[in-house]
């Protein structure tokens, strides 16, 4: 079965949860053709990229009222091209303007949609979607009960693939008339009043809760995720405190994320909060409370005051990292 | 201005979930429901914009058990002016096939803005917004922060993403999900709470929508389990130094994360 994938580039640069997609897809296609949808405007060359990955084919939409993100003809574009190719699976990365998208397709081309995979298996020949429920207290499976079927795959969970640089993809431009009738338009994107990192698709994530005891103690966080090039994550209290803003706040009511590593400060570990995080690869849990919940999902805990503890590692990371 | 807010009831964030013996739902008995907490930002926005404009009407539509009626009676008892319930027979329906009710039933009622949550903690798929909007063929924005009115036929609705915030403008009628952020939802008073008891809730069956939701089913579940759980950790002795120097050596060589 052919499928067709999303890249979604930010920056000028393709995501990795983009590449993630791709090589998800190579895995299940075995032998049928991957291809990769860009939309966009002055896409840079990002074949050689999108190659490497396995795909066979890549279409590219390029238009200047493409630039910047339109979830309408965003997905305009895709039922045509899907109505058109006929892939039986369609994958985008599950962010928010890839869940805007897969909704808005699937439900146009009256298809199944499994937003938030965290996994795909083949059984008795069909797919199978992995899917956490109920804030990852259950995993359900799924089944399509269409023939093309579509789903967002969360981020940070697919390995990438081996980068085979001696694949050469078709190149497709396809032709776009853009709508002057749009019933959305983005009219401006506000930058943050500082520049952080952003939590979602973070490699590692420096987290702090209430045991902060103030905003101004999320500075010792800072500098730990600056040694590290991590983003800082908070709990729902450190956000509701007014430490932090709300965007990076981890759990049920904030983000699900799942870095490779995810040290937590001063965390109790509510299960509002485990759920945003559990299915982080690693996790490194600081408390001064024994028995506090988050040792229970821990990798590794150190027992004692994080005043100490987080300086102590920064400096360790320091050593090791600088040289 | 017809505001139609589509609210889900789920089990409680603290709620102890088991699987069934067939592996196939979960067991309802002992589970406190609530309403998914993102819809509450969905109702108190669709408050705030009544209290805005003179001429907004607000409504509030669940497709549900019938255990659901408390639900929307919360909603009422918030200031929600009309409630309709969609009984949910005994078939399991899907997103796709849900939203489709929900958008026939909203069609019916009339809407110029329609709001829901972020997701659905029970099912936690994040879609059904953006599948009614598609089936109604009107715009989408997920996860708003600010709904800001321009004229009786345009919004504005910010959302954050990855650290920056996006500005839409779209044309009503349209469908917004709503998330933390865009309000602080209020409490109902005890007079909206006696006034709520008394008021009517009424009822669209699905059959009476010209629908068969058998032949709208596109994903079928095919089984439950418990995620595998993660193993015991160890906690790291020794004085503070010592465990952080083990801690780095540890993701160095083994993990071979840092
Ligand atoms: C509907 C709902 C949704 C929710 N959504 C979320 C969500 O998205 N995210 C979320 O995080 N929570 C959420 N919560 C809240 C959650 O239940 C907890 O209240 C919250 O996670 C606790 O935050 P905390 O761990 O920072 O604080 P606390 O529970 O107060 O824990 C602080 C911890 O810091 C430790 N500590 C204190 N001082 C030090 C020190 N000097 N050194 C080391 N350790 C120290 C303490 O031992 C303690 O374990 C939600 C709750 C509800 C009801
Ligand atoms: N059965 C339902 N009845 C009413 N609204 C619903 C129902 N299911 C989902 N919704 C709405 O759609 C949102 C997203 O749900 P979901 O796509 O299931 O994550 C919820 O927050 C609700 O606002």
């Amino acid at each position: 079965m052919d499928i067709l994938t999303l890249g979604e580039i930010k920056n000028q640069k393709l995501t990795r949860a983009s590449l993630e997609v791709l090589s998800e897809a190579k895995r299940l296609a075995n032998g049928k053709k991957v291809i990769n949808v860009l939309i966009g405007n002055n896409l840079k060359d990002f074949s050689a990229l999108i190659s490497s990955y396995g795909a066979s084919e890549i279409l590219l939409i390029e238009d200047p009222s493409l630039g910047e993100f339109n979830s309408q003809s965003y997905s305009e574009i895709l039922v045509n091209i899907i109505k058109e190719k006929k892939p039986a699976l369609f994958l985008l990365p599950a962010n928010i303007h890839g869940k805007e998208i897969a909704a808005l397709v699937s439900a146009k081309l009256e298809i199944s949609l499994i937003s938030d995979c965290t996994d795909l298996k083949i059984k008795d020949n069909l797919l199978e979607y992995i899917h956490p429920i109920y804030s990852g207290k259950v995993i359900a499976a799924y089944q399509s009960l269409t023939s093309f079927q579509a789903a967002a795959l969360r981020p940070n969970i697919f390995p990438l693939i081996e980068e085979n640089p001696n694949n050469q993809a078709q190149i497709i431009h396809l032709s776009f008339i853009p709508q002057d009738n749009l019933k959305i338009k983005l009219l401006e994107v506000l930058k943050p009043k500082e520049e952080t990192l952003e939590i979602s698709e973070a490699r590692i994530i420096v987290s702090g809760g209430r045991g902060l005891k103030e905003a101004e103690n999320f500075k010792l966080l800072e500098e730990l995720a600056e040694v590290l090039g991590a983003a800082v994550g908070a709990s729902r209290l450190a956000v509701d405190a007014g430490w932090r803003d709300h965007q990076y706040q981890v759990g049920q009511t904030g983000k699900v994320v799942s870095p490779d590593l995810y040290i937590a400060c001063g965390i109790s570990g509510a299960i509002q909060h485990l759920v945003g995080m559990s299915s982080s690869k690693c996790i490194i849990a600081i408390n001064k409370d024994p028995e506090a919940n988050i040792f229970k999902v821990a990798n590794y805990g150190i027992v004692g005051d994080l005043f100490e503890v987080v300086p102590l590692l920064t400096e360790e990371f320091k050593k090791i990292l600088t040289n | 201005m017809k505001i139609v807010v589509c609210i889900k009831q789920v089990p409680d964030t603290e709620a102890y979930i088991k699987i069934n013996s067939q592996k196939t739902s979960i067991e309802e008995s002992g589970i406190k429901y609530i309403i998914n907490p993102y819809d509450e930002f969905a109702l108190e926005e669709a408050l705030r914009i009544k209290e805005k404009l003179n001429n907004a009407e607000t409504a509030v539509i669940t497709l549900g058990a019938p255990r659901t009626q408390e639900a929307l009676r919360s909603a009422l008892a918030l200031g929600i002016e009309k409630a309709v319930l969609i009984p949910q027979e005994d078939f399991i329906l899907d997103n796709f096939s849900s939203a489709f009710i929900l958008a026939k039933t909203v069609e019916r009622l009339g809407y110029d803005l329609i709001l829901c949550g972020k997701q659905a903690i029970d099912d936690d798929m994040a879609q059904t917004g953006g599948i009614i909007a598609s089936l109604l063929n009107i715009p989408f924005v997920s996860l708003a922060t600010k709904i800001e009115f321009i004229d009786n036929s345009q919004i504005k609705v910010h959302r954050e993403i990855e650290g920056f915030t996006e500005v839409f403008k779209i044309k009503l009628p349209a469908v917004i999900s709503a998330q933390k952020g865009l309000n602080e939802p209020r409490y109902a008073s005890l007079m909206g709470i006696m006034q709520a008891k008394k008021k009517i809730i009424s009822e669209i069956k699905i059959q009476d929508l010209g629908i068969n939701p058998e032949n709208l089913i596109k994903t079928k579940l095919t089984r439950l389990e418990y995620p595998s759980p993660r193993s015991q950790g160890k906690i790291l002795d020794g004085d503070l130094k010592e465990a952080a120097q083990k801690l780095v050596k540890f993701l160095r060589e083994e993990a071979k994360i840092i």
